[in-house]
Formats: C-alpha cells, structure tokens, sequence
C-alpha cells in the first residue's frame, strides 16, 4: 500500500518537478545558512563558517541525483535523458544516422513484405468461422484436392467425422443481364457449401441443401459482394432478378457477404451458382462419372475429433470404393491439406518458396545488423575518449551501454518505421495486383497486426543485435590510458570479430548474386527454349461454345465456320483449334491408356497417363509442332471413321518402348476403344516448363467434341495487327460469343509466372545484398583508413609506393571480399538446385553465370573502395604528422 | 556497498521519524542537528543525505511538511509527524527492538553454547 502510495506520487510527480526543484534549493541554502550561523558562534571567519557547513552538508550534485531518484522513477528518467541524448549526438552526426536507417528500412522492409505475403497465405486461416476446423480433402497419392462427384457424395453421406462436407469447383460461363455477354468467373458448389462454411448472406439468402433436386433443378445464383458492388452499382433490387448465364435462364437469390469469396485464397470469383447446374455452366456434366475428378470437397471436422480419426473414417470408406469401382478409382487415400491453396501438391511449392524467401529476408536483415554493428562499433571506438570521460567522472558502465543501446534500439526503430511504412504501400500494391488479366487471380495481402507485430519485433531484436557488438570494447575500455595517451588502435581479435561479421555479409551478398543470375538465365534460356510448338506470330483466341447456347452438333459446325472465317483474314497462314492449348494454365484432362493386349482396365494396369488434346486437323501447322513420323488429321476422321489418335514421342516411348514401327500400332482407352496411332509429334512442354517430359495424346475434334475452343492462328506478320480483322470476324459470325484474345507469347505469361516472380524477387534481394555489401565493406574500409592515418602518413612520408600503401590499408577488405565471395558462390551453386524446380533450367554450371558473378563481386569491391583509398593515396604527412 | 546504503538510509529514517516524535515539528537543519547530537558520527558529514529520506517519507505519508518561520524569522520547511507517521513509529520501534535483541543475544552466544 505505501509502496503503491510513493509510486503514484513518483508518476504523477514531473509536473511538479520546477517547484520540486526550487524548494530543495531553498531547503539547501536554508540548511546551509543555519549551519554557518553555528559555526560563526563557534569563532570560526565567515568564509570559513561557510565552507565547514558546506563540507559537513556534503556533496550536493550527488545528494540532488539522490533525491530525484527518491522523488520520480529512475528508469524512466534515465530512458528520456538517453534518447534526448541519442537524439542530440544523431543529430550531430547525420550522415551515419542517415545510413543507419536507410539500410535498417531496407532490411526491416523486406522482412515486412515477405512476412506479409506469408502470413496472408500460409499463417492467416481462411476467412470463414471456426477456421481451424476446417479442412480440405485430398488424395495421398498425388496430394490434389479433386475428387469426382460421386466419390464426393458417397464421402458425403458416409462419413461420421465432419460436420458437412461441402464441395465446389471453379467454372467459366458467360453472363447476359441484357447488355453486352461478358466471361465471368463461377464457383460451382454443393446445395450444403454455404451452410457447411457457416456463412451467412448478405442480402437475400444463399444457397440451401433444399435446393437441390437432381440435375439443372436449380437455376440460383449467389453473387459475391464485390461482383455485385462493381457490376450491379449494389443495386439491392437485384434479388430476384432473372438474367441469362450461357443462355439459360437464371434467378439472382443472393449476396455473399464482403469478406467471403470463396476458399481459395488467391482467387475471387464473379458468383456461385449450385453444382447440379453444371450443365448448364460447363455445357457437360460430369456429375455421374466416377472416374473424373473435378470437384474440391472440404469441411469442419467434428469437435472432438481428431484430424487422424476423420482420415481413418475417410480412408475406410476410401478402401470401400475402391473395391466396388475398380476401374475409376486408384488408390483411395486422403490426406486433410489447408482448405485455402488447392491441396498440398500446389501449397507445398508455395510454402517452400515463401519461407526460402523469409529466410533470405532474415539473412539480409542478418547482413544489415552485421553492417552496422561494424559502424556501430567503429563510431563507439571513435568515442572512446567522450567514454573514458564519462568513466573517468564516475558513469558506471552499463549506464554507458544503457545509452549505446538506447541509440541502437532508436536508429533501428526509425529505420523499422520506414521500412514498415515502405512495406506497406508495396503490400497494398500487392493485393491489388492482378498478375495474370485472363483471370481472376490475385493475392489479398493486405497487412494485419501480425505484419506490425513482426516488423516491431524485428526493429528492436535488430538494434539489441547490432548494438550488442561494441560491448566488449566499452567494457574493457581503460580511461586512465585513453585520456592519457589518446585513443589506441588496437590489432587484435576484436577487429576479427568485425572481419568474420563482414565476410559472412559478402558471402551472403555473393549467394543472393548467383542465385538471381542463375534465376535470370533460367527464365531467359525458357524464353527461347523449345516447348513443342513455336508461340511467335500466334494469336489466340479462346471461347466457351457453350456458353454461346452451342450444343451437340452446332458446336462442330460453328467451330469449323470459326477456323474457315479466320483463314480469310489476309496474312494468315495457317489456323488450327484445341480444346486447351499446352502451357496455358492446364485444364487438359489425363486418360489412363493401356496397351492393346490389356482386358483388365483398371487403372494400375495403366501404362501411362497421357493428357489429351482434342485438335483440328491443321493444328499442328498452326501450332508449329514437328510431325515426325506417320500422318496428322483431316476432317474425314469423324465420328463414323475408325478412332485414331497422334502421340508424342514420350507417349510412345513408354507405350511401345521404340518409335520404328509405333505408327499404325494400336492402343486402348480407359473406356476400351481401340485407338489407332497415325502420328508421332515431338515432344513439347505441357503444364510447366520444368515438368519431366509427358506422354500426350492428340485426338480429333470430330471424334473427341468439346465446346471448349482456342483458335490457334498463325500469322506471317505481327498478330496483333490482325486482331481487329479477326474481332470483326467473329462478331459477323455470332454477335453473342464472348471470346478472349491474346498471342500466345502473352499466353504464356502464366506459367511463367512463377519463374517470373523468383527471379524478381531474387533480383531485388540480390540487389539489396549488393548495396549493403558496399556499405559494408565501405565502412570497414573508411575506417581501418582513417584508424592507421598517422601510420600511413609514416610510411608515405619514408617513401612507399602507392600500391604498397593500398596494400596496407585496404588489403584486408580485398581479403575478406575475396574469401567472402568464394564462399558465396559456392553456396549459390547449392542454392540453385532448390531453384531448378521453380526456374526451368536453373543451373549455376554456366560459365556466363560464373563470370557474372565474379565480376560484380570485383565491381562491387571496387566501389565500396574507390573512396577510402583515393584518402589513403592523398594523404600529406606534413600535415598529418603535424597534427598529430 | 548498495546494501550499507540501504541499511543507513532504513535507520535514518527511523531516527527521522524518532526526532520528530519527541521534539515536534523541525525543520530540516534542526533535524539534522538532533541526529548529529546523538548518533555522532553518522551525521558528521553528508548531512544532505537527510533530504531524499524526508522526501521518501514525506511520499510515504510519514510526514508531512510546510513552510513556516525559523527561530531568526527566515523562511523554513518544517516537517511533522502524521497519524501514520505516529503508528509506523510505533511498530518499527516494536520491530527494531526485536531484531536489536535477537542480534544481541547472537553476539552473546560463546561456542561452548552452541554444542
């Protein structure tokens, strides 16, 4: 109670401490005064009366600080009196300020953005209730989150471990509300999707289990709040609203509420409509084959339950389904993946190359802390006289490292506050970002407490860890011998300390160099490389017949009045169509295919899983593949001809072992037809540019149908000039067909994306381990130059050379870059085998890329420098030593 | 050495408190004085060191203190005891008693005792 008592009155008490102040002043004199009266009594002179009363009184500074610690709280007293201090002597010294919190920015920054990009997507839950129970189902055996439709429903109805199990999967339609057809992006889900997230609308109502009576039975839509806010002005009327989706009559029941869209983090969809409805959305259903996997189920696991039990009961029901249907179902076991990033088979990568990139974010924060430690400990030695001082006039040391560590932790907030701010405009930019325009993908990073959280923490982790390095050096700092004789440079393990610190920086500057070059090279080289078709001078044009209202047999005859309306168009070569073209985002469906001899098609008998390509007869001209061997199509392989296929070389190497005598052989698919191989093609890149070379089968369109259409159109001159003609084309032939076009090169930007990525922020963290290397070493530089002065004088002065005085002055920075970027580069040649499944090709056993790396470690060295030794070289021993 | 400092400054403000009580309010210097008197040597120099307890007690509630007129009519800080300050006298002296005793008695003690 009294001890609560005194510290209310301390913390109440700086207001009043003016007055404070005056009346121990007055008690002094008072006190002083009474005293000396004595003494005068006694006999003693007045001056002397006053000096005895003043030396019985005793020290009066020490009694005042005394005081002031009785009268208010010493910490925090002290804490002020040192930042006010730490501001007045960065302020004397701006630029070393100034290099301080930009470098700090630089590192804090970094480590806020990548921070930030991975807690949006791996640590933040998704944004539904009771997020942690929710889990996404997939597949032990390739870790993707599809299943097939009744596989979904058997899993839904049978197990006892989830409390609903939703399921949805994203489909391409087109939206008529009576103005133009636009492309709009749905999510397909089940009649329980909404109620299983335990999500609630926010205008109208969702969609309900009751909903749901068979195929095409309930023509709903549900739009997301900001499809509804961006293409109905959040028109509340809309409730109710009939529009046309693919030409089908649909009702508007709903708005999802803001925060909702959907589960996957990096996608918004337009709206939802019920999964029933695919036939209407996709123009197929797939609703009753087993074997097709489209649909991504999830759920709340049951409280109480544990992720194993609900996999035991998921696998049990797994192993049952495998045995009732061999043929579509493989090996039925799950795995529970995060609900947000599509199965661990898509968030794996990710999470890898997230926390690869954390961790060079912390090293780079690890370089910074080692650059200014070094500045940090060369300014306190700088100090070592104002240090000696203070010691001397009785400063106890750790009020001394109290203060350096004040300003250590200051610099590194003010630096943390910039490069937080920094990060946050850069985040912002982010989340707006949509890196691929043909969808709707985009990263919604926008920065939470966790992100101010981590950037704070870092800011004052990093100044306790730079400001920890000249401890040593004050501790065992001598004032006798400092004020004597001046500040001593002192050779020894303290300055190997900073070396080591140095040398660990450049090598880790080389790293972040020949990783970046070695990701450059890769994305360049996958520019030009061969993907098994030629994307130059090609345009394409990609539309959904089906959502046009084409179904059966209009779909072929308009989508041979498309390829014969192109062919006009002056300039075009040659104009083929696919159904999904290669690197184009996926979406090919993978058959199993057996040999001829097989009778038992259950999948294991499989000998290989070839993607399908449904083509027209000129693709391969159009598309620019190599036709090695046999024949391609014509538009007499129709659905009354026998069923032919063409193969790639993989295709054929895994099927028949040797390509001599492939063509002609035959083959079966899972449904049991025999194909016959007509051709061999080349090899080609199909889903990413680091994939292992797949088997790939080419089908004909007349034969093998689909709505999907991508016009593939070669040009002899720039495509682009011919869009215009190719637009008019298309909407002389229906006005109502929503398409999209693009050449094939801007086709490609999406699986290069990731490449694309690595190699920027490679790039930009190279970059900034370039630019703190060549502070770092600068400072190492400027001061063992500006340390050995008087010695360089000396030798100047007794006739060295120039080089010789570079030797001595600069010779261990050279030595240090030197070791620090052979160690680097070793360790960037390790480095770059985690990269090589991210960027195609990525090998450091490249000579340019080896060269490349030397001569900006050289380039960098002679920058950070250029400085010092022109001060070096340009010293006058006259004055020097005159001064001195 | 923190801990003398400790141990000084807890005796000096009970002989604060102890002054006070007997003699009624003072002012710092006739404190001072008081305590010199008695205790010798422990006032004989840093009479200053005085202060900061005055002010901890006076934050504690101990004392409390106004401006009056010294004996030749000068402006002084006289400082009282509280009722507070009367019962936290009263209970430390009970404690210090204790403690002098039993210290006592532990100095008394010859080896032969403790066998």
């Amino acid at each position: 109670m009294r001890s609560l008592r005194r510290f209310l009155t301390r913390l109440l008490n700086p207001a009043a401490r003016r007055a404070q102040d005056e009346r121990l002043r007055e008690e002094i004199e008072e006190h002083i005064a009474l005293q000396t009266e004595e003494n005068l009594r006694a006999g003693l002179s007045p001056i002397e009366a006053r000096r005895q009363s003043m030396l019985k009184f005793g020290g009066v500074e020490a009694m005042k600080q005394d005081y002031r610690a009785e009268r208010r709280l010493p910490l925090i007293e002290d804490l002020l009196q040192d930042l006010r201090f730490t501001l007045r002597t960065l302020r004397r010294s701006p630029s070393f300020a100034a290099v301080a919190i930009v470098t700090l920015a630089l590192g804090i920054g970094a480590n806020a953005v990548v921070f930030g990009v991975l807690n949006a997507l791996i640590l933040r839950p998704l944004n539904v209730p009771q997020a942690e129970t929710l889990y996404e189902l997939e597949r032990a055996s390739d870790k993707l989150g599809i299943e097939s439709y009744p596989n979904y429903l058997d899993l839904r109805d049978r197990n006892r471990t989830f409390d609903g199990l939703a399921a949805f999967s994203i489909g391409r339609a087109a939206l008529d509300t009576g103005v133009n057809p636009s492309h709009v992006w749905v999510y397909q889900v089940s009649g329980n999707y909404f109620e299983a997230l335990g999500i609630q609308p926010y205008l109208g109502r969702i969609i309900h289990p009751s909903d749901e009576h068979g195929p095409n039975s309930a023509p709903y839509i549900v739009l997301t709040y900001a499809y509804w806010r961006s293409h109905f002005e959040g028109d509340r009327s809309v409730v109710g609203r009939t529009v046309q989706l693919n030409k089908s009559p649909f009702t508007i029941v709903g708005v999802a509420p803001p925060e909702f869209r959907g589960t996957l983090l990096f996608f918004s969809p337009d709206f939802f409509v019920p999964i029933v409805e695919q036939e209407q959305v996709d123009g197929w259903s797939v609703l009753n084959a087993r074997g097709n996997r489209c649909v991504t189920p999830l759920g709340h696991v049951k409280a109480g339950i544990t992720p194993a039990q609900a996999i035991a009961d998921l696998n049990s029901i797994g192993s049952d389904l495998e045995k009732n249907y061999p043929k579509d179902d493989g090996q039925m076991s799950f795995l529970l993946a995060r609900p947000s990033l599509y199965g661990d088979s898509f968030s794996g990568p990710v999470q890898a190359f997230l926390t690869g990139l954390m961790l060079l974010a912390g090293l780079i924060l690890l370089a910074v802390c080692a650059n200014l430690g070094n500045l940090v400990a060369a300014r306190a030695a700088d100090r070592s006289r104002e240090v000696a001082l203070r010691l001397a006039m009785g400063a106890g040391r750790t009020r001394i490292l109290r203060q350096l560590f004040t300003e250590a932790v200051l610099v590194s907030l003010m630096g943390g506050a910039v490069g937080l701010w920094c990060s946050l405009i850069l985040l912002r930019g982010l989340s707006t970002w949509q890196p691929i325009p043909q969808y709707p993908i985009n990263i919604p990073v926008s920065p939470d407490a966790n992100v101010y959280g981590v950037a704070l923490l870092l800011a004052v982790a990093g100044g306790f860890l730079f400001g920890a390095v000249p401890v040593r050096q004050v501790l065992h700092t001598d004032p006798y011998q400092i004020v004597k004789s001046g500040s001593i440079v002192r050779v020894g393990r303290r300055l190997a300390v900073r070396d080591l610190l140095l040398g660990v920086q450049i090598a880790i500057c080389a790293v972040l160099v020949t990783s970046s070059f070695v990701a450059v090279r890769g994305l360049l080289r996958s520019l030009h490389s061969n993907f098994g078709f030629e994307p130059r001078n090609t345009m394409l044009v990609n539309t959904d017949l089906n959502m046009a209202g084409y179904r059966g047999d209009r779909v072929r005859v308009m989508q041979k009045r498309m390829i014969d309306a192109m062919e006009t168009i002056p300039g075009v070569t040659s104009v083929g169509l696919v159904d999904a073209p290669p690197l184009a985002g996926g979406g090919n469906p993978r058959w199993n295919v057996f040999t001829d001899e097989t009778t038992d098609l259950r999948p294991s008998n499989a000998l290989a899983e070839a993607l399908i390509f449904n083509i027209s007869p000129d693709y391969f001209r159009a598309a620019g593949t190599t036709l090695l061997t046999g024949r391609t199509f014509s538009w007499r392989d129709d659905k009354d001809a026998a069923r032919v296929a063409v193969v790639n070389r993989e295709f054929v190497r895994r099927l028949f072992g040797s390509a001599t005598n492939a063509a002609g052989r035959y083959c079966k698919t899972p449904d049991g037809t025999r194909v016959q191989v007509v051709g061999i093609v080349e090899d080609g890149k199909y889903n990413s540019l680091t994939e292992n070379p797949q088997p790939a089968m080419f089908l004909p369109i007349l034969q093998s149908p689909s709505s999907s259409s991508w016009l593939v159109i070669r040009s002899s001159r720039d495509p682009q000039q011919l869009a215009v003609a190719m637009r008019n084309q298309l909407r002389d032939l229906d006005g109502g067909l929503p398409f999209f076009m693009q050449t094939w090169n801007r086709g490609l930007d999406t699986v290069l994306f990731p490449a694309r990525v690595a190699t920027l922020s490679l790039s930009v963290l190279g970059a900034m381990g370039a630019m703190l290397s060549i502070s770092g070493i600068f400072g190492m530089a400027a001061y063992s130059v500006s340390k050995r002065l008087r010695e360089l004088g000396i030798r100047i002065a007794l006739g060295a050379q120039r080089h010789a005085v570079l030797q001595v002055a600069l010779g261990g920075a050279f030595k240090l870059l030197t070791v620090g970027s052979a160690a680097g580069l070793l360790l960037g040649i390790l480095a770059s085998r985690v990269l090589a499944s991210i960027v195609y090709q990525a090998t450091a056993r490249d000579p340019l890329v080896l060269a490349g790396v030397v001569l900006v470690m050289a380039l960098l060295g002679l920058l950070a420098t250029w400085i010092p030794a022109r001060r070096a070289l340009s010293i006058d021993p006259a004055i020097l030593l005159r001064e001195e | 050495m923190k801990q003398k400092a400790d141990v000084l400054q807890g005796t000096l403000a009970l002989m604060v408190l102890k002054t006070l009580g007997v003699l009624g309010p003072q002012h710092g210097y006739g404190i001072a004085r008081r305590i010199e008197q008695i205790s010798g040597d422990l006032l004989a120099v840093n009479q200053g060191t005085l202060y900061p307890v005055l002010l901890k007690l006076e934050q504690e509630g101990a004392i409390a203190s106004e401006w009056g007129a010294s004996a030749n009519n000068r402006r002084a800080r006289f400082y009282r005891l509280t009722r507070a300050g009367r019962k936290q006298l009263q209970v430390e002296t009970q404690d210090w008693e204790q403690t002098a005793a039993i210290i006592a008695r532990f100095f008394e003690v010859k080896a032969e005792d403790l066998s």
